[in-house]
């Protein structure tokens, strides 16, 4: 007896562990011949979405779809564990021409899809010789947005210090800086804590310095090199002399010294605790993209309306500035894994063709995603309509020269660390602005 | 022998456990660290070329001292401050059982969890300064000790409380009629009695304090500028933080085992020695 149930207890244990591994088997043998689509998505804020288009597609088309979501931060570490599995992301995104290179031999060459010809403008794709490997599916504008409301507020004050008598008027640094300083100078007038949101330091939360803000001096740097694309020269670019960094250094001194929190305490803040002040109108602007106003609007007790909700173009003394508009571009792009099966890989661009094209799969883009989508099956009237990207799309439509992405082409995750420790460290107190500079000039040589 | 004949039925399920778990990512992990790669299928072989790299980055090199340093304190200040609250909760005082659960608590929270509570508190007795733990290296250094201790000593306290009530009273006895001090009395008395205690303990605190990851994630994440980085998160950085650097980060994390492994042998082969049969 005790010998029967000591082989059984045995392989109890054998037959589960097998069991466990049997489960992807069985359901490989039901799925249907026509290839399957896993789709790997970068955007937690709309993973829920996804999974709604993943429903009705398999209603449409009876196609499988599995849709993944990385959770904020980790989407490299979950493509890099996911795509080593035999059950493999079919379709993944890369940010860009530097994410390409990381994941090169998983690219498929998407030149000859449909996806791509819908594509208006086709320097957006990440391309390497005659190949196509990513496709923007999203175009994104950041810059600094202002709380119109109080804006007003400030204009209409008796002993304002400047002559301009609206937001609008405001074009180029010397103006934003006057304007700003005063506003800190009258706060208790206008009810805010500060004029800038905080400039979120925490670890993590860093990247609209790191990224976003560095895109403008290095673009203007580049164009004083060439005329090319700064997103392709910059990736060519083994040294940089960072010659713009006095007018980093202007904005960024400007943020931090009209800023709702002291500077001391900076590195405890998020971005989701600056969208929070700017919704709750302790603050009268914060630099971010047209992502961010589903933060706004998510606020509970948010006081900023719609309608109040504007652009400003990041100026930061440069020459010209006067007709720089915001920047505008994306880091999404939509990539096919080389290595599924040919099958899962035309599920998979049908998929995508189908949702920026078909009618249905429009609708989700518009009204549910809110992309601006880059594809020429679009028309004028099927954009989203909230504010941030109607501002987006009025930028777009205006003579001004619109900053391309030029962070796009730094080098890797090391070199933002390195430059937003630097930059936390100046933030402090602790290191001067020479620091930084040669943080950044020092850890792009070595990380590119 | 029937046992013989049912020897591979009674190994296999732990043996396959052991071999999917442990043996194969371990040998895999050790092929990967010469290799360079993207993900763990598509390796190619670089030869020691990794090993190189790890040892002449300086961000290794840093968390490797600030690990080091770290270990030092708080192996002694978790096992000082274990051993004395031990004896003291053996004393038979008052709510001796209520002090025993209420400093084995912490040990009960995850790291995360406690790397943000200790980070609000620290932050919070910072503001008043305006500053945060981020301003200054010193300031992560001994939060992270704070926060070793807290977590730990409950735990080293259960241990040392074992040990001590396991000394038969009748020696203790035996040395106070000898006229020994109380200080004599620790010290070739009970000490050499609980010595397997502190074996145990010892062991613990120095492979836990160098392993240590979310608490240091969770607390300064190795701000400012990676100064605070112990040897486990630099491994994880530099694994998922920068493209073309997989497999210097798998190189860092063998090197890291083999330092574990030989400084636990060593610890472990020095106090047994000291360890007397009573």
């Amino acid at each position: 007896m005790k010998r029967i149930t000591a082989v059984l207890l045995s392989l109890a244990v054998v037959l589960t562990l097998a069991a466990c591994g049997k489960k992807d088997d069985n359901s490989d043998m039901n799925a249907p011949k026509a290839g399957t689509v896993y789709f790997l998505n970068f955007k937690p804020e709309v993973a829920d979405i996804y999974k709604e288009i993943a429903a009705e597609y398999k209603k449409e088309k009876g196609v499988d779809v599995k849709v993944v979501t990385a959770a904020s931060n980790t989407y490299e570490t979950t493509l890099k564990s996911e795509i080593a599995k035999a059950d493999a992301p079919t379709i993944f995104q890369i940010n860009g021409p530097v994410g390409y290179k990381a994941w090169a031999g998983y690219c498929e060459d998407l030149s000859d899809t449909k996806l791509y010809s819908y594509l208006t403008d086709k320097n957006l794709a990440v391309r390497s010789g005659n190949g196509v490997y990513g496709i923007p599916y999203v175009v994104e504008g950041y810059g600094i947005i202002y709380n119109d409301a109080i804006m007003r507020k400030y204009f209409a004050l008796k002993d304002k210090a400047v002559s301009i008598s609206k937001a609008t008027d405001i074009k180029d640094f010397e103006t934003l800086k006057a304007v700003v300083e005063d506003m800190t100078k009258h706060k208790k007038e206008l009810g805010i804590d500060g004029v800038f949101a905080s400039t979120s330091m925490g670890s993590g939360e860093q990247w609209r310095w790191t990224n976003h803000l560095a895109s403008v001096p290095v673009y203007y740097e580049m164009k004083d090199e060439s005329d090319d694309s700064t997103i392709v020269s910059t990736l060519g670019k083994k040294e940089i002399g960072f010659e713009y960094s006095k007018n980093f250094r202007n904005i960024f001194d400007l943020y931090l010294n009209n800023s709702v929190t002291a500077k001391g305490l900076l590195s405890g803040k998020s971005v989701d605790n600056a969208m929070a002040e700017f919704a709750l109108g302790k603050a009268a602007m914060v630099q971010n993209g047209n992502w961010a106003w589903e933060q706004i609007s998510g606020v509970s007790g948010n006081t900023v309306k719609a309608e109040d909700i504007k652009y400003l173009p990041i100026y930061t003394g440069a020459e010209g500035e006067e007709k720089q508009g915001l920047c505008i571009g994306t880091e999404n792009y939509l990539a096919i894994n080389k290595n599924a099966s040919a099958e899962d890989k035309k599920a998979s661009v049908e998929f995508l063709e189908w949702l920026f094209s078909s009618e249905k799969g429009k609708d989700y883009v518009v009204n549910k995603l809110k992309f601006i989508s880059p594809f020429n099956t679009f028309k004028d009237d099927e954009m989203p309509a909230d504010p941030l990207a109607k501002e987006i799309l009025s930028w777009m439509k205006k003579d001004v020269n619109n900053l391309e992405w030029t962070f796009n082409s730094f080098p890797g995750q090391q070199f933002k660390d390195d430059f937003g420790n630097a930059l936390l460290e100046y933030v402090q107190g602790s290191k001067d602005w020479s620091h930084v500079e040669s943080a950044f000039r020092t850890s792009w040589k070595n990380e590119r | 022998m029937a046992l013989k004949k049912y020897f591979p039925v009674f190994v296999l399920p732990t043996l396959a456990a052991f071999t999917i778990a442990f043996a194969v990512p371990f040998i895999l992990g050790l092929f990967l660290s010469f290799t360079e790669f993207t993900t763990v299928i598509d390796a190619q072989w670089v030869g020691i070329a990794n090993y190189i790299r790890a040892l002449s980055n300086d961000d290794f090199i840093n968390a490797l001292w600030f690990t080091v340093r770290f270990t030092v304190v708080s192996v002694v200040t978790v096992n000082v401050i274990a051993f004395a609250l031990a004896t003291l909760l053996t004393k038979g005082l008052k709510g001796t059982n209520i002090f025993r659960t209420a400093f084995f608590m912490p040990n009960l929270i995850g790291g995360i969890v406690l790397g943000y509570i200790w980070q609000l508190i620290i932050n919070g007795v910072l503001r008043f300064f305006d500053v945060t733990i981020t301003y200054d290296p010193k300031y992560g250094f001994w939060g992270l000790v704070i926060l070793m201790n807290w977590q730990l000593i409950g735990y080293m306290m259960i241990i040392y409380i074992a040990g001590l009530q396991n000394i038969p009273t009748d020696l203790q006895d035996a040395s106070k009629v000898d006229g020994a001090s109380r200080l004599q009395t620790l010290r070739n008395v009970t000490i050499p009695l609980v010595m397997p205690s502190i074996t145990i303990c010892l062991f613990l605190t120095i492979t836990n304090s160098f392993k240590l990851f979310d608490q240091n994630l969770a607390l300064t994440a190795g701000a400012p500028s990676k100064q605070t980085a112990m040897l486990a998160l630099d491994i994880y950085n530099t694994f998922y933080g920068r493209i073309g650097w997989e497999g210097v980060g798998q190189a860092k994390a063998v090197i890291f085992f083999a330092i574990v492994a030989v400084i636990s042998f060593i610890q472990l082969a020095l106090t047994r020695r000291r360890e007397v049969e009573q």
